[in-house]
């Protein structure tokens, strides 16, 4: 059944790596057009400098005249980007790829340590709730989780300056209410099927109802809302980074903005969609595998 | 939960009528600087002290919660028409239509939204009246936010579509836009009911983070996000809670916009 599930999975593999070749495809087209008509494009501050002489400023601008032609202008900017060339930041003046190294690992330890806590802590509450069907658990749950999703982000991370809490565990706490709710409901419908209520008649233990017979009709849905996580946790970490000062690529959006660097901001979407995409794609593949295998 | 849906529609109609007679209400306008009275403690002339520069906190409140509440439904009722059009029309043509659109809405989803926001806002001109970048914020919001709720109406409507009250309106001769119209959008209504109460608390949520990040409404309008910028200020060991009070008010309305709707119509 695994072996069939895999199989599966992997004739659907092509179909998936398409579907993101053609997303990042269209992401650099529209990406290079709003480079092309954001404000400031085709100015150079080097243009004021009083020491070059006319002829070289028109050679200057002589090398940016074929980007006036949008369709040349979408030709080198997907040729450089296929070579991995991302282009300068105008606001830091350094290369778009450059800076990324430097801060995706942060990021990206910050949306791996707030996925495990957000997930730990949501999935095992949900999972309380549902097993000990404790009226007291479920309030307390709720509230917890509806006070939550009532602060916007930067709220959060806000509070945590003030409470110089460390910053890693606020993604976890903008997760958590959403694992929590999804898996409460997902895990309470699994949990009141037929073939789970014959299961506790015949007197099997929580536990084993819980790991034979609940977690398996849920878990393509829970698979699928992890890759969803992904995608929250990336967009949580723009003021979380911003306000904590954390050098991630959050904070580096947030400059970006306030710079009105649309070239670095641009990739950078482009860069946080295709990790979003790929997780998504992923869980959605193990979600089938899981599903296939069962079946 | 009827009650908490009442208590938070009562909360909710009170909340929206003080905003709207603000301009009867509030003691000072908003923009108007108490010079001596930076930081001031509450008093009877200010309910709940002024801001470090001086500014009636009272007054800010209102005038910035009616910003939100006139501004976040008018961008959920953009976003929810934008979507109805979209996913509306490609759940009624269904084949490759649905296909390619629901192909471009897959696309949308997957853009990480506050990064979106926040490069569309840098591409926006920055030197606006405060007035203009309130409006451009929550145009953006409403332009931006429609994806989600498309692919809803999209396979509500392609499941409308194929209803016998639609196969009899076509085989009485109704066909084309007017099928569209007449029949399957006012059969859409109760998903885009659900759909706009959904869209007001998540764009007053995401204003409040542009607001805080500094890409939102400009100052000196006050909106959420400026109020509880405001927070960056705030010190424990003064122990002037009264700065607590619009986090206060912005949960209680947040929560309220999530108990408006019931079960059933959250379910639809």
């Amino acid at each position: 059944m695994l072996l069939r599930g895999g199989i599966d999975t992997l004739s659907a593999l092509p179909k998936l790596v398409v579907k993101i070749l053609i997303a990042v495809l269209i992401g650099g087209f529209l990406g290079a057009t709003l480079v092309r008509f954001a404000p400031g494009f085709g100015i150079d501050e080097e243009e004021l400098d009083s020491r070059l002489s006319a002829q070289s400023i028109q050679a200057l601008r002589q090398t940016r005249a074929e980007d006036a032609n949008i369709f040349v202008f979408y030709f080198h900017y997907l040729s450089r980007l296929l070579r991995g060339d991302l282009g300068i930041s105008r606001t830091l003046q350094r290369p778009v790829r450059q800076l990324v190294a430097e801060r995706l690992p942060e990021t990206l330890k910050s949306v791996a340590a707030g996925m495990a806590l957000g997930w730990a802590a949501g999935f095992l509450l949900a999972v309380a709730v549902v097993m000990s069907r404790a009226w007291y658990l479920d309030l307390l749950g709720s509230l917890l989780v509806g006070v939550l999703l009532c602060l916007p982000a930067a709220v959060l991370a806000l509070l945590f300056v003030l409470a110089q809490a460390p910053a890693r565990l606020l993604l976890g706490l903008i997760i958590f209410p959403k694992v929590f709710r999804y898996s409460r409901n997902l895990l309470g419908r699994s949990s009141a099927l037929p073939h789970v209520l014959t299961a506790r008649a015949k007197g099997l233990g929580n536990m084993r109802v819980l790991v034979w017979h609940i977690l398996p009709t849920a878990a393509p849905q829970l698979l699928a809302l992890l890759g969803v996580t992904v995608s929250f946790a990336f967009t949580a970490a723009i003021p979380m980074e911003a306000l904590c000062d954390m050098p991630g690529i959050g904070q580096l959006a947030w400059k970006a903005a306030l710079g009105r660097d649309v070239a670095l901001l641009v990739n950078l979407t482009m860069i946080v969609t295709l990790v979003t995409l790929m997780a998504n794609s992923a869980s959605e593949m193990m979600g089938k595998t899981f599903a296939a295998s069962e079946a | 939960m009827n009650w908490a849906r009442t208590a938070a529609i009562v909360f909710l109609l009170v909340v929206s009528a003080a905003c709207l007679l603000a301009n009867f209400i509030a003691p000072a306008p908003y923009a108007h600087q108490f010079r001596d009275e930076p930081d001031a403690a509450p008093s009877r002339q200010h309910l709940l002290g002024t801001d470090d520069l001086g500014r009636d906190r009272f007054s800010r409140v209102l005038y910035g919660t009616r910003v939100s509440l006139l501004l976040a439904p008018a961008a959920a009722l953009l976003s929810s028409l934008l979507a109805a059009f979209i996913g509306g029309i490609a759940g009624f043509a269904g084949g490759r239509v649905e296909r390619c659109v629901m192909a471009g809405t897959d696309l949308f989803l997957s853009l990480p939204w506050l990064f979106l926001l926040i490069t569309v806002r840098a591409l926006l001109p920055l030197n606006v009246s405060p007035i203009v970048s309130v409006l451009i914020t929550f145009a953006m919001l409403g332009c931006l936010g429609w994806a989600g709720a498309a692919r809803i109406i999209c396979a509500d409507a392609r499941s409308l579509s194929r209803s016998d009250f639609i196969l009899l309106a076509r085989a009485s001769g109704s066909n084309g836009f007017r099928l569209f119209w007449r029949h399957l959008v006012p059969n859409l209504k109760p998903v885009l009911y659900a759909q706009f109460w959904i869209s007001v608390p998540v764009f007053i949520l995401t204003e409040a983070n542009l607001g805080i990040l500094g890409l939102g409404v400009a100052e000196p309008l006050p909106s959420w996000g400026s109020l509880l910028r405001e927070l960056e200020g705030f010190s424990t060991i003064s122990g002037q809670a009264w700065q607590l009070v619009p986090l206060v008010l912005f949960i209680l309305v947040v929560s309220s916009f999530h108990l408006v709707l019931t079960k059933e119509e959250l379910a639809i």
